[in-house]
């Protein structure tokens, strides 16, 4: 029983009152030693002169670097979506970097949430996993209670609510929740800053700048057909994996239509690029 | 003793660049000890090696603490990093195994320990564990899995991984010698066993020549269907 409620504490914070279960007063840089020069703070706020006396963890807002070779987690990426009246085109790449180092070049950057809709992962790869993991659990919940599929608009709702209570915590999710719902293709730009924008196309990551690049010179094109809509997606990712460092691996095509999502292809970009300079 | 500020104490100092190096010690609750982890999954096996050597700074610990942990008759795990909390995570993985047997009834697979994990990583996601882990094991068809992590929870499944402080090192030349990258007009032959082992021993020693953190010696722990086998290399040892 002990053992058992140790480890129920330890997921207190998957508990949906977890951040405002923690004092208010609670100073954020917690280990961080106060200056002198602290007249603004009242005094309520104030730490007590010395060292800090609470042994256990401070809950959150404490920067995560050690000295020495620093706590790298997961990042760098561009992915992109933009609808067509066939349905929402989605390209990502697959690289994972962690600082300088690729951690790995066949990252799964496009995470189902259910049969009609994907997420993209930009930013922290966890975090992204993690929410819209969720989400898909949420969107699921929603679906067996209203006897009905969830909307994108609503799966992007309750992923912008989940991420919005952890606002300035230093959670990074860039992603994009394109779908097929009754009211035709959607697509929402969510991230952990708190937007949430529906739009016509959007690029998300590192590479973003450089994917726009192609992908609004060609959009217009892209609405003829669904191959035309998935090589403009091809192009725009190996542009950026080209351009920008952070972005590489293989270029993954998705397309969600009326009848569901499926994999379109999935390029190396070392391939592609021959391919493309040649042409 | 005159200041050797220059500009005299009227001014503030902050912005002027005049200031004296003040050395802000902070306590930091994160160290590294070290160590490296390889895993490297077969058609019908899997083989999770880590080297034995503990450190911090500039000493050595110990020579003997190897970083494979024993989950299930069919899983392993590498950790390394912060020493500390690489233990403590093994205790609460043990603990959710345990669990899960007694609610269940069955042995957790090697795909729902990685799931387990992720979340149990994550669930620290503002105060992380400062570990690595590297998952071996077969998964339920008996083939090989290696699930590599983050500290913060995010995995995916591979055939082959190292982690740790050489693992920059490692990884590109395993990526050429069982991913054959970067090679034209050669054949893909399937990784056999002994291959396998020589290849973990290889790089293992070369490793230890070159990242301080690595030496004293290799363990090697070899998953088949027939249960775990392990090996113990000696390697240097400066």
């Amino acid at each position: 029983m002990a053992l058992a409620s140790v480890l129920r504490a330890e997921l207190a914070e998957f508990s949906p009152n977890f951040p405002k279960n923690f004092p208010k007063n609670f100073p954020k840089n917690f280990l961080e030693d106060f200056p002198d020069d602290s007249e603004g703070i009242p005094e309520i706020l104030r730490d007590p002169p010395g060292p800090p006396r609470v042994l256990a963890a401070p809950p959150w807002g404490f920067e995560a670097e050690p000295e020495g070779p620093g706590l790298q987690i997961l990042h760098g990426t561009t992915t992109l979506a933009f609808k067509t009246p066939h349905g929402v085109t989605v390209a990502v790449d697959s690289r994972a970097t962690a600082g300088s180092y690729i951690a790995s070049q066949s990252v799964r950057k496009v995470l189902p949430i259910d049969g009609r809709m994907l997420g993209t992962m930009a930013g922290g790869a966890a975090d992204c996993a993690f929410w819209q993991r969720l989400v898909a659990r949420q969107c699921r919940v929603q679906e067996l209670r209203n006897k009905e599929p969830v909307s994108v608009a609503a799966a992007s709702k309750l992923l912008a609510n989940l991420v919005y209570q952890y606002k300035g915590l230093g959670l990074s999710l860039g992603t994009m929740l394109c779908g097929w719902d009754k009211r035709g293709p959607g697509l929402y730009y969510v991230d952990s800053e708190g937007q949430r924008v529906a739009g016509a196309a959007f690029a998300v990551g590192s590479g973003s700048s450089y994917a726009y690049g192609v992908l609004d010179r060609g959009l217009a094109a892209a609405a003829r057909s669904e191959e035309a809509a998935c090589e403009l997606a091809r192009r725009a990712i190996a542009q950026a994996a080209h351009r920008d460092a952070y972005s590489g691996g293989c270029v993954r095509v998705m397309h969600v239509g009326p009848e569901g999502w499926k994999e379109v292809s999935h390029d190396d970009i070392a391939e592609l690029q021959d391919k493309y300079l040649e042409a | 003793m005159l200041s050797t500020a220059g500009c005299g104490l009227s001014l503030p100092e902050a912005g002027y660049g005049l200031e004296a190096p003040v050395q802000h010690h902070r306590f930091s609750p994160y160290t590294f000890n070290g160590g490296t982890v390889l895993a490297i999954a077969g058609e019908d096996f899997c083989i999770v090696a880590s080297d034995t050597r503990l450190s911090e700074g500039y000493s050595i610990h110990s020579r003997d603490s190897p970083k494979c942990y024993k989950l299930t008759e069919r899983t392993v795990i590498g950790c390394t990093g912060f020493h500390g909390d690489c233990l403590t995570l093994t205790k609460i993985i043990e603990a959710r195994l345990k669990m899960y047997k007694h609610s269940n009834n069955k042995t957790m697979t090697t795909g729902a320990i990685a799931a387990m994990l992720s979340t149990i990583l994550y669930s620290r996601r503002f105060f992380p564990y400062y570990v690595y882990n590297i998952i071996g094991g077969l998964d339920e068809e008996g083939k090989g899995a290696v699930y590599s992590f983050d500290p913060v929870g995010s995995y995916e499944r591979d055939n082959f991984k190292a982690g740790g402080s050489a693992s920059a090192m490692l990884q590109p030349l395993l990526d050429n010698q069982i991913g054959f990258k970067n090679m034209q007009n050669v054949e893909h032959v399937p990784l056999t066993l002994e291959k396998a082992l020589q290849l973990v021993k290889d790089v293992f020693i070369s490793a230890a020549e070159r990242d301080v953190y690595t030496g004293d010696a290799l363990k090697i722990c070899i998953v088949t269907k027939d249960g775990i086998k392990e090996q113990t290399i000696q390697l240097r040892k400066d």
